[in-house]
């Protein structure tokens, strides 16, 4: 494979709403960043890749008008996928294999606030059985949340282990929405929303937007004092059906890791889109991740999660604390579906 | 399926062949900074562009970014309520929600000042004499019904000004 | 520094639905399936033979479901592969069919399966395309209310005649009547009866546009080692190409979009194609409404500017003609629209193959499938030839 490393990423200041900006206003500056962070203008970027779901802004086609923040003229080279950013960058990373272009501009950026999200991503689910059931997200992981805590492996003190560091991380990440030093045992002591889950095991409803700028070889060496290298990317699905698999680990999950090589090295830290407590956990195991293994400290997606930007950020995350020197080898991952149904693992490393 | 095994007792049961699953979201849109400023023009019976930093053109609607630069554009331009047929269709055909009298026509104006142009419906003159490169103005609704939409305009018709030369709009049109 | 790696890739299998208005007698997965299955058939594979599913569909309202490859998943065999799932409005089918051969031609994967399909019957696609954009200025008049004033234009500055559209369509729907799987078999259509249609956005009339159709279509794409397996030639990939363009600029050109042509002259390049008439033996063209032909016919270098309708006159995109369009029957006689792009692509590669049945175009080496979206600014193309390319 070719050496292709992400060498620029730029993110929203997070937040419950954002009112004042459209998608485009929203995004403009994010990818103008990225591109400015990796010293590049549109004529150098080969290839461009999105990722952004119709149905949470609540328009066909919502994708189109946001291409203007990128300013595509002259044409570009471009494709978008009805999915979270992290699989853009992958199909960018796959362009990039093919050796005709050496930079790619990939973004992703998702708008929670416009409708109820936990009900709109019910409509995610089987059409016929599923969606007409209207169950929430949060009644979904209580299903897989409930389903760990009884097999043993895990305590409830876990879980809010888990929120509380998360949280705490989140303190030193100024684009963080959810940031703040709560102890584990003042969680505990907060009552269920649905449970078996608290208000704390779930991710704050985000807006926000994510570009990262990709390079190969030596121009990505060229265009960063230090680009964080793909060592390693797959990504796998599983069967939707909440009956069809063990929601207590991620066979998807251990399989992508697998393929991305992530149990090679010894790993620094990882970045998980875990949206729930419990998730983080399944991933963590599915991932073979010890506890020597520092997990999200940019605070993750309980610290913010703009969905179809969340996993995108995770990858952007771990590459930039690799850039600065805070690590060598970083785990990233992105989910999507219900229930970690589909998931995707990058192996990112410095030189 | 003809290959389909069922159990005896549901032997000549009859096959679902659909179900309905009504699905109602609700969503709040943010029109943003740059169509705020437009549609609060609107109100005002002014019609509000916005003018690129980097290429100069002036945009209106705007979206808050030059789609050819990619920058914000942030002058804002007062545009006369007048303009130039770039082209047109005419429509024959009644549309969810529309309560236009067929045949009408939808046509594209390019607002003097302006470097784009609006869809836009052109009314008050028989559907078969709308041209390229006519004269129109927009005609609003009475000051009491202005409101933060481009249905503040209800439509535009003919100024009576010389048509412009189409050749000369090649690019808008 | 850039310079390609790329690796040899080909289509083994091709496979499509029975096109009709409503697909009543498949679910969503049924009908992705018929598709699918087809396609593996058609390379003589199983499920287990594939690495890896790209699959595509125009908006998710179409359906009413969100990102409805997550609960196919299993209908398509991809329980531990990867999947990927592409959406570039209009164009997605070819857009999709492009990605699905990057992960050959990037040495990713060795075969991979691509999926694109449409039930528009699942829903209300006026419905999905008709909410209301907010903010939006009102268009009034739907999505040929969009392009007919571009036709408008195109008509001005060419000064083709006001039948060209009709000969399109009549052609395009007696194409149909060879092709077992279009949507629109009109047996008795006549230059008449599509001239004594209505006309809906005037200069388009009713029997000018395309209809809404329930339909999949579905390929096999393998590396090199792959492509002799089958008993069928391969079609090989010789040129793959995307461009987009912003929606609405100051000066855009929207008869012949600077984005089109762009992106044409990528994919002959690749292809090696200098003369691009002589060297084409036959094209799949997405045209949505049939003034596209000739309007397409120029912007892809077929025709000099303003001419192209000139070629639709004379016969010259007839079957029997020298560069014949859309033998399949096109977009016209078959929309199920997040398919209809990759419908393109898979009938480019079937004339290569030769196995197109009554409408295959006899000794056809090379063809050009054609895909657009959105307000024409999306495209997608492919090269597709018998020949291993060099």
């Amino acid at each position: 494979m070719r050496d292709v490393a992400i060498i620029s990423f730029a993110q929203t200041k997070h937040a419950r709403a954002i009112t004042d900006a459209n998608e485009v206003e929203m995004l403009m500056p994010v990818v103008r960043e990225a591109l400015d962070g990796a010293g590049v203008g549109m004529d150098r970027v080969g290839f461009t890749c999105s990722g952004s779901t119709d149905y949470l802004s609540g328009q066909a086609f919502s994708f189109v008008m946001t291409l203007d923040a990128v300013g595509p003229w002259p044409p570009i080279a471009e494709s978008h996928v009805e999915m979270d950013g992290a699989w853009a960058l992958y199909e960018a990373w796959v362009k990039l294999q093919m050796g005709e272009v050496d930079v790619a501009l990939v973004y992703a950026y998702g708008k929670s606030s416009p409708g109820d999200v936990t009900e709109v991503l019910t409509r995610q689910l089987d059409p016929y059985f599923l969606a007409p059931l209207w169950p929430d997200t949060i009644s979904l992981a209580g299903l897989q949340t409930r389903a760990l805590l009884e097999t043993g492996r895990v305590r409830e003190a876990d879980l809010a282990e888990v929120a509380a560091r998360s949280r705490r991380d989140a303190l030193s990440n100024p684009y963080a929405l959810l940031a703040r030093d709560d102890s584990p045992d003042a969680l505990l002591a907060e009552p269920f929303i649905a449970e078996p889950m608290h208000k704390w095991d779930c991710p704050p409803i985000t807006d926000g937007a994510a570009a990262v700028v990709i390079a190969a070889g030596d121009v990505a060496r060229e265009l960063s004092s230090r680009p964080a290298w793909v060592r390693g990317i797959d990504h796998r699905i599983e069967s939707q059906g909440l009956g069809l698999r063990d929601l207590t680990t991620s066979a998807s999950t251990r399989l992508a890791g697998e393929k991305a090589g992530v149990a090679s090295a010894p790993v620094d830290f990882a970045e998980l889109h875990a949206p729930f407590t419990a998730q983080e956990l399944i991933l963590r195991e599915s991932l073979g991740l010890g506890d020597d293994v520092a997990i999200n400290p940019s605070g993750g997606a309980l610290a913010a999660n703009p969905v179809m930007a969340a996993g995108l950020i995770r990858l952007g995350e771990a590459a930039a604390r690799i850039t600065r020197g805070e690590g060598n080898r970083a785990v990233a991952h992105a989910t999507s579906g219900p229930l970690l149904q589909q998931n995707l693992v990058c192996v990112l490393e410095g030189e | 399926m003809s290959d389909l095994l069922l159990p005896p007792s549901l032997e000549g049961v009859e096959m679902v062949r659909s179900v309905r699953t009504p699905a109602h979201l609700d969503y709040s849109y943010t029109p943003g900074r740059a169509m705020s400023r437009f549609l609060t023009g609107l109100a005002e019976k002014k019609i509000r562009g916005q003018r690129c930093p980097s290429c100069g053109k002036v945009y209106v609607p705007p979206r808050g970014a030059c789609p050819t630069d990619g920058v914000p554009t942030e002058e804002e331009v007062e545009l006369p309520h007048t303009g130039t047929i770039t082209t047109f269709c005419i429509v024959n055909v009644s549309f969810y929600g529309q309560g236009m009298e067929i045949p009408y026509v939808s046509a594209l104006v390019l607002l003097d000042d302006s470097d784009i142009p609006l869809m836009h419906l052109v009314q008050e003159v028989p559907y078969d004499q709308v041209r390229t490169g006519m004269r129109v103005e927009a005609v609003w609704v009475s000051d009491d019904e202005l409101k933060p939409t481009l249905e503040s305009i209800k439509w535009f018709r003919p100024n009576g000004e010389p048509d412009r030369d189409a050749s000369t709009m090649r690019g808008n049109a | 520094m850039a310079g390609s790696r790329k690796q040899r890739a080909a289509i083994v299998g091709i496979g499509q639905t029975k096109h009709m208005s409503t697909r009543g007698d498949v679910s969503i997965a049924g009908l992705i399936r018929e598709a699918a299955l087809r396609a593996l058939e058609d390379a003589e594979m199983t499920w287990a033979d594939i690495d890896a599913v790209v699959i595509g569909k125009a908006p998710d309202f179409f359906e009413g479901v969100m990102m409805p490859e997550l609960f196919l998943a299993d209908a398509l065999g991809c329980a531990g592969k990867p999947m990927l799932r592409v959406h570039t409005a209009g164009s997605v089918g070819g857009s999709t069919s492009i990605v699905a051969a990057s992960l050959v031609q990037a040495g990713i994967h060795e075969r991979v399966l691509t999926v694109a399909f449409e039930k528009q019957s699942e829903s209300e696609a006026m419905w999905a395309l008709s909410m209301p954009m907010p903010f939006a200025p009102p268009t009034h008049a739907g999505a040929g209310g969009y392009f007919a004033p571009h036709i408008r234009s195109y008509m001005r500055r060419s000064g083709a005649p006001d039948h060209i559209g009709v000969l399109v369509a009549l052609k395009d729907r007696l194409n149909a009547l060879k092709n077992p799987y279009a949507h629109l078999h009109e047996e008795d259509v006549t230059f008449e009866k599509i001239a004594d249609s209505v006309m809906l956005w005037d200069p388009i009339r009713y029997s000018e546009t395309c209809p809404s159709s329930d339909g999949a279509c579905a390929m096999v794409i393998t590396n090199e080692a792959g492509a002799s397996r089958g008993s069928l030639p391969p079609a090989w990939i010789h040129g793959a190409a995307m461009r987009s363009e912003p929606t609405m600029f100051a000066g855009r050109d929207v008869v012949s979009p600077r984005g089109s042509r762009e992106c044409a002259a990528d994919v002959f390049s690749q292809a090696g194609i200098v003369a691009r008439r002589r060297e084409i033996d036959v094209v799949e063209m997405y045209v949505p409404f049939s003034w596209y032909e000739p309007m397409w016919l120029e912007s892809l270098g077929f025709a000099d500017e303003g001419k192209g309708w000139t070629m639709v006159e004379d016969g010259s995109t007839q079957m029997d003609g020298d560069l014949p369009v859309n033998p399949s029957g096109g977009v016209l006689s078959t929309n199920p629209i997040g398919a209809s792009g990759m419908l393109r692509f898979a009938e480019a590669a079937m004339q290569v193959r030769g196995q197109a049945g009554e409408h295959q175009i006899d000794g056809a080496r090379t063809a050009l499938g054609h895909a657009y979206g959105g307000g024409a600014q999306f495209f997608a193309m492919w090269v597709v030839g018998a020949d291993k390319p060099a």
